[in-house]
Formats: C-alpha cells, sequence, structure tokens
C-alpha cells in the first residue's frame, strides 16, 4: 500500500504528467468552446424560411429537369446527334422526390444532443487515451533509463509487484483525470445543447446508451495507457514506446492500407487498428466494397458490406493489452539490470 | 564473528551472440564479518560491480551460493533487503526531482519514517541544497545523495560500490569518518575503491578481486604481511663497508641491491639475523628498517597490473587464480 502511494506521489509530482494532462484538458475545453460557437439555436422563423428555401429548390429542379426532358424530345425528333447527353428514353429525367430536399440543408448548425453528442465521446477517448498513453510511456520509461528503477528495486526486490504497483497507481492516476473530465463533458455539451441547440427527446434509453459510450470510451483510454506503459517498461525507454507507435502507425499501419488497396483486397480497413478502435466506440463499423454488387430487387447495386463490431474490438484489445503486458511483466522477471 | 555477507563459487556469465561468453564472475567466494569495514578491491573489469549487483538480486548467477544476513539470497531478498543498504556504481536519479524528493519517494517506497530523510541530508552534507534538483548537482553532489540514500533504511549491512568517486579531499575524509562512526555502531560496511590508501585507512579485513575470482583476502595487516616481501633498508657506519657487507649477506643468501649509501635486502624473515650477520664480521649497523609495504604495492603485485614502462596494459590483463599466472588477451576474455 505504501508503494502504491508512493508511485502516485511520483506520478503527480513529475511535471511531464501535469503538462500533458493540462494539455489534453485544453484541447478537450477548445473541442467545447469550438461546438459552442459554431452551432445555433433554431427557432419557429429559421425553420419555416429553410422549409421556403428547400421548396424553392424543389421547383428550381422541377422546372430544369421539364427544360432538359423537352429539349432531349426536340433533339430526337430532329435525329440530330446528342454524343450521349440524352438517355435514349426521354421519360427517365425527372426531378427528384420533394422529401429528397431536406430543409436542414439551408439551417445553421444546430447541436441535438440526442443526435450528436455520441460522436462527441469519440474525440474525447482520443485524446484522452493520447495523453494516457504518452504519460504511461514516461512514467515507467523515464524511470528505466533515469536507474530510477533499479534504485526502488533495491528497495523492493518483488520486482513483478513494483510494476504491477506502478501500473496500478498510473491507471487510478489517469482515472481520476479521465472520470471527472468524462462528467464535465456531458456538462459542457448538455450547455451547448441547451444554449446551442436542443436537447430535447431524451429518454432513458438514450442516456443509458450514453453512459455506456462513455464507459467504453473510459476503457479505451485506460486501455492504451496500460499499452504504453508495457511498451516503454519493455523498452526501457519512453521513446521507445513512442517511436514504436509511430513505427507501427506509419509503416505498419498507413503502409499496410496502401499495400491492401493497391493488392485490390476486399475490405482494406479491417485490417487496420484504427477501425476497430472506431468500432469499439460506435459498436458497429461498416465497410463496404464498391467493387462487388449486390443486385437488389429495384436492380439497384449495393456494395458488398463487412460489420466490425465492438465485440470483436473488445476481443483484439484485450488479446493486445495480454500478449503486450504479458511481455513486459515476463522480461521484467528475467531481466538482468544495470 | 557471524558472518553478514557470505559468497561461494559465485558465476555468473554474459552471454553474446556475436562475441561468445564471457565469465565476469568464475567461482568467486567472499565472507564479511559483522561489524567490520570490508574493502573490496579489484582492477577494473574485475567482477566488484557484477557481485554486488547479483547480491542485491538485480542480475541473476548462473551457480554459486550467496547468503546476506544469515539468509540466502536471491530467494530472501524482500525479507532482508530492508537491512541492507547499497549503492551501485554512481547510480542515477530522475533529474527533474529535487533531493528531498528523490529521498522521501525512496522512504515511502521503503516504509522509512519522514524525519529520517532530513537526517541522512545533514549526514551527508547536503542539507542547505536539498531543495534543488538533482540535475544541478556536481558529480560528487549526486554521490553523495547516493550515499544518502542507502543510509536512509538505517541498514545493518551497507554496501557501497566505489563511494568516494568523485568526492572532495574533504569529502573523502568525512566519508571516512562516517564509516567508522557506523562500524562502531555495530553496522557492516562492504567498501568497492580504487583508493587503497583510504581502504587500508578505514577497512578491517579486504578481499581482492581479478578476473572473477579471489586473489587474496582476510585482515588488512595479515595480507600485507603475507605479501610483504621481507624488504629491510640497512645504512652502515662506514659506507666503504657496504661492498663487504653486500658479500656476507649474499652468501646468507639474502638477496641484495646496492645503492651509494645504503643497501635494500630482500627476502627477511629477521631482520634481527641481518644484525648479528654483520656484527659477526665487524660491521656495525647505522640504521635498519622493515620497508612497510602498502596496499597499493600489495594489490598491484597480487593482481598483476603494475604498470610496466613502454607497455599499455590492457584491461583484462590481470591475475587469473587457477589458471595461466598471467593471462593472454583471450585468457576469461571474450571468446572463452
Ligand atoms: N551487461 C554486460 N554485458 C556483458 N558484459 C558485461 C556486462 N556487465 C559487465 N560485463 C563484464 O563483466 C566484467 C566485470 O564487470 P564489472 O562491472 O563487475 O567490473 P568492476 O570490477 O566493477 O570494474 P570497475 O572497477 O571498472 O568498476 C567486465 O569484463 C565487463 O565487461
Ligand atoms: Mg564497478
Amino acid at each position: 500500500m505504501s508503494l502504491f502511494r508512493t508511485e502516485l506521489r511520483r506520478l503527480s509530482k513529475r511535471r511531464f504528467t501535469r503538462y500533458m494532462t493540462l494539455l489534453g484538458l485544453l484541447v478537450l475545453a477548445a473541442v467545447v468552446v469550438g461546438v459552442f460557437f459554431t452551432n445555433q439555436k433554431i427557432d419557429a422563423g429559421q425553420l419555416a424560411q429553410a422549409e421556403r428555401q428547400a421548396d424553392q429548390q424543389y421547383q428550381e429542379q422541377v422546372r430544369w429537369s421539364e427544360q432538359e426532358r423537352a429539349a432531349c424530345q426536340q433533339a430526337k425528333t430532329a435525329g440530330t446527334a446528342t454524343d450521349g447527353r440524352y438517355p435514349d428514353d426521354c421519360s427517365v429525367i425527372s426531378p427528384p422526390p420533394r422529401e429528397e430536399i431536406k430543409a436542414e440543408w439551408f439551417l445553421p448548425s444546430t447541436f441535438d444532443f440526442k443526435e450528436t453528442f455520441d460522436e462527441t465521446l469519440i474525440p474525447f477517448a482520443a485524446i484522452l487515451a493520447l495523453v494516457g498513453f504518452v504519460i504511461g510511456a514516461s512514467f515507467v520509461g523515464a524511470e528505466w533509463s533515469t536507474g530510477g528503477m533499479m534504485n526502488l528495486l533495491l528497495w523492493r526486490p518483488k520486482r513483478l509487484t513494483v510494476l504491477l504497483t506502478k501500473l496500478a497507481a498510473l491507471l487510478t492516476g489517469i482515472l481520476a483525470v479521465t472520470l471527472p473530465a468524462a462528467v464535465l463533458w456531458f456538462a459542457g455539451f448538455w450547455a451547448v445543447a441547451n444554449f446551442r441547440g436542443s436537447t430535447e427527446k431524451m429518454t432513458s434509453g438514450v442516456w443509458q446508451s450514453f453512459m455506456l459510450t462513455g464507459v467504453r470510451g473510459v476503457a479505451l483510454v485506460l486501455v492504451l495507457t496500460t499499452i504504453g506503459f508495457a511498451l516503454a517498461s519493455l523498452g526501457r525507454h519512453t521513446a521507445m514506446a513512442l517511436g514504436g507507435v509511430v513505427a507501427v502507425m506509419v509503416v505498419g499501419q498507413f503502409g499496410l492500407g496502401i499495400l491492401l488497396s493497391m493488392a485490390g483486397v476486399r475490405f482494406a480497413e479491417a485490417w487496420l487498428l484504427p477501425t476497430y478502435a472506431l468500432a469499439w466506440m460506435t459498436k458497429t463499423v461498416k465497410l463496404e466494397d464498391w467493387n462487388a454488387c449486390n443486385a437488389t430487387y429495384f436492380g439497384e447495386c449495393k456494395p458488398a458490406t463487412m460489420e466490425i463490431t465492438w465485440q470483436q474490438s473488445s476481443v483484439l484489445l484485450s488479446v493486445g493489452v495480454v500478449v503486450i503486458l504479458g511481455a513486459a511483466l515476463w522480461v521484467m522477471r528475467r531481466r538482468d539490470i544495470s | 564473528m557471524p558472518a553478514v555477507l557470505e559468497i561461494e563459487g559465485l558465476r555468473k556469465t554474459y552471454k553474446s551472440r556475436r562475441r561468445g561468453t564471457r565469465n565476469a564472475l568464475d567461482g568467486f567466494d567472499m565472507r564479511v564479518d559483522a561489524g567490520q569495514v570490508h574493502g573490496f578491491l579489484g582492477p577494473n573489469g574485475s567482477g566488484k560491480t557484477t557481485t554486488l549487483r547479483t547480491l542485491l538480486g538485480l542480475i541473476r548467477p548462473d551457480g554459486g551460493r550467496m547468503t546476506l544476513l544469515g539468509h540466502e539470497v536471491p530467494d530472501a531478498l524482500p525479507t532482508v533487503a530492508g537491512q541492507v543498504g547499497a549503492i551501485v556504481e554512481s547510480p542515477q536519479f530522475f533529474p527533474h526531482f529535487t533531493a528531498r524528493d528523490t529521498l522521501s519517494l525512496l522512504a515511502g517506497a521503503g516504509e522509512v519514517p519522514a524525519t529520517r530523510v532530513d537526517e541522512v541530508l545533514e549526514l551527508v552534507g547536503l542539507r542547505d541544497r536539498s531543495g534543488e534538483r538533482v540535475k544541478t548537482y556536481s558529480l560528487g553532489m549526486k554521490q553523495r545523495l547516493a550515499v544518502a540514500s542507502a543510509l536512509l533504511k538505517n541498514p545493518k549491512l551497507l554496501i557501497l560500490d566505489e563511494p568516494a568517486n568523485g568526492l572532495d579531499p574533504g569529502g573523502i575524509r568525512e566519508m571516512r569518518t562516517l564509516m567508522r562512526t557506523l562500524a562502531e555502531s555495530g553496522m557492516t560496511v562492504v567498501l568497492s575503491s580504487h583508493i587503497l590508501g583510504e581502504i587500508q585507512l578505514i577497512c578491517d579485513s579486504v578481499t581482492i578481486i581479478s578476473l572473477g575470482r579471489r586473489v587474496a583476502f582476510g585482515p588488512v595487516d595479515e595480507v600485507l604481511a603475507q605479501h610483504s616481501s621481507g624488504a629491510v633498508r640497512i645504512r652502515l657506519e662506514a659506507v666503504s663497508d657496504l661492498p663487504v657487507a653486500t658479500e656476507a649477506l649474499t652468501q646468507a643468501g639474502i638477496r641484495v641491491t646496492g645503492h651509494p649509501d645504503h643497501l635494500m635486502l630482500a627476502g627477511v624473515d629477521k631482520p634481527a639475523s641481518v644484525t648479528r650477520l654483520l656484527a659477526e664480521k665487524n660491521l656495525y649497523v647505522s640504521e635498519l628498517a622493515p620497508i612497510a609495504v602498502d596496499l597499493e604495492s600489495v594489490f598491484l603485485e597480487l593482481t598483476a597490473t603494475a604498470p610496466v614502462p613502454g607497455q599499455h596494459r590492457q584491461v583484462d590483463e590481470s591475475t587469473k587464480v587457477g589458471g595461466t599466472g598471467q593471462p593472454g588477451p583471450a585468457g576469461g576474455g571474450w571468446g572463452a
């Protein structure tokens, strides 16, 4: 217990921890403020005007398609070559249905809590996961590279206990930042919706779904923190973890992405890690393959799809954590410290 | 006296895929009795730091037995760690913390009362600078901090690997007094150092290691006595008598080196026999001085590391016990 408290104290004393946390929170605040200023509340007058504008556009479309159809028929009867400008059957030229033209198009953006709050949890989790990763990596990486770990092991020779206690302290610290930040995030966007949008139609089911997304976001933050910690401990250096991730992301993922798309592999995104992080947050990600055709009854061509679910992501995340942390612990047990 | 530290047949082999294996410790033995200040000496790369690291559980040995305070280590390390304070080869500290923070975090991890931090800061002379970041410290100040961290536990056994490294003359003398005081209070101190004058002054006993094996051990005066070559300097009343004396002594089987105004004798068991021998020839000795050997020359002789003019001795060129007397570059080296 004393070791745990000491490690918490060490974590909070680190200037890097403080600055990174501050930076992360500032970015989050900036997002909230930005959304606040780019959204507006819509009153009845604005709504009516938007309807009128939509109507207007519909009329234009109707007029235009009639003109075109007339021109098409004229060309046909005259027998002039049209270079494929018009279809063979002039009757297919028709205006879009009225309901396809939406009034929202003519409205300034507004923040509908029920519709959009979900999506804001993705940048929230992403930013804090990044902060957690870097802090986790630096927390143990700097200990290794400055010899602090060796000093500590002279006091506490049980290596696994030391490493796991450090991890526990780190996760506690990250959680202590993430949870209040999440509460503030909810409150902040509730306020944004209140003043710059609407908070209507919030049922307890919606609340529950938001809560669950929030919990998944926090879990993602903790997972990435753990991975950063484990990688830096494996490499005994902060830079190892950061470099490793840059290498994986840039060479592994970016390069892999290019390679897969060149090779024409179906659902190339299914091989990329960010897809799974996204699926974890949004529950499902639907990948589409436009090179395949699933014909519908209406003769339309639908792309082949593949769904990646949060369950699949959870398997990937757990396996990742177990493998990387397991390796870090195994190496910690065995290696010579000098 | 009970042994506080005991090592038997310790072996540590470093393996490198490219360069083969290196036996850093090759059946090393050591014993330190309670309440002593024990010097741990050896040329560079002879395995001192490796021994101490192994003892403290930082690296795993390939063979041998070790006990600390009567407990088998590394298995019992968790039980004895609280009673063993150590610094291993100028330890590094997290550079952005102050000395006080560094020590108080260690105290927290080791469940030592926080008041002890101020005590040790005072003891090593860092009291007034303890609020500054370690990054800004000089080498000697870092070394003092390291000693402070080892003393923090108020250990029964204190292991210091080159604690005098970087200390100023005053600091070295202070360290010497500190060691003595600690030993008098019942603490056992193991000290590795290359400053042999220092060791000779403060240590009760020594262990000398060369190429991973012990070459000498025991109380300092015994080690000195065993390896003093029985050198004696004599002067006679009349300088003109020196050649006669040389002849007489050589006949008695004593090695003599002539000098303009005195003779150096080697291999003399009892200086009195020299006086008697010369008196019988009516030669009267005006001065007879057994030459005291110092630890440094014994060390150089035992480890065969005395510099030879015109040669550059390489590390690992030192005495190999149980092997060839003077190892070539390959002896105990990579590829062994
Ligand atoms: N991590 C390592 N990998 C390979 N060889 C090592 C390693 N650490 C030490 N050695 C080798 O082990 C031998 C003993 O080294 P050690 O550090 O114990 O010497 P030392 O007696 O402390 O020397 P010094 O007086 O210079 O401090 C040396 O030959 C060294 O090269
Ligand atoms: Mg050393």
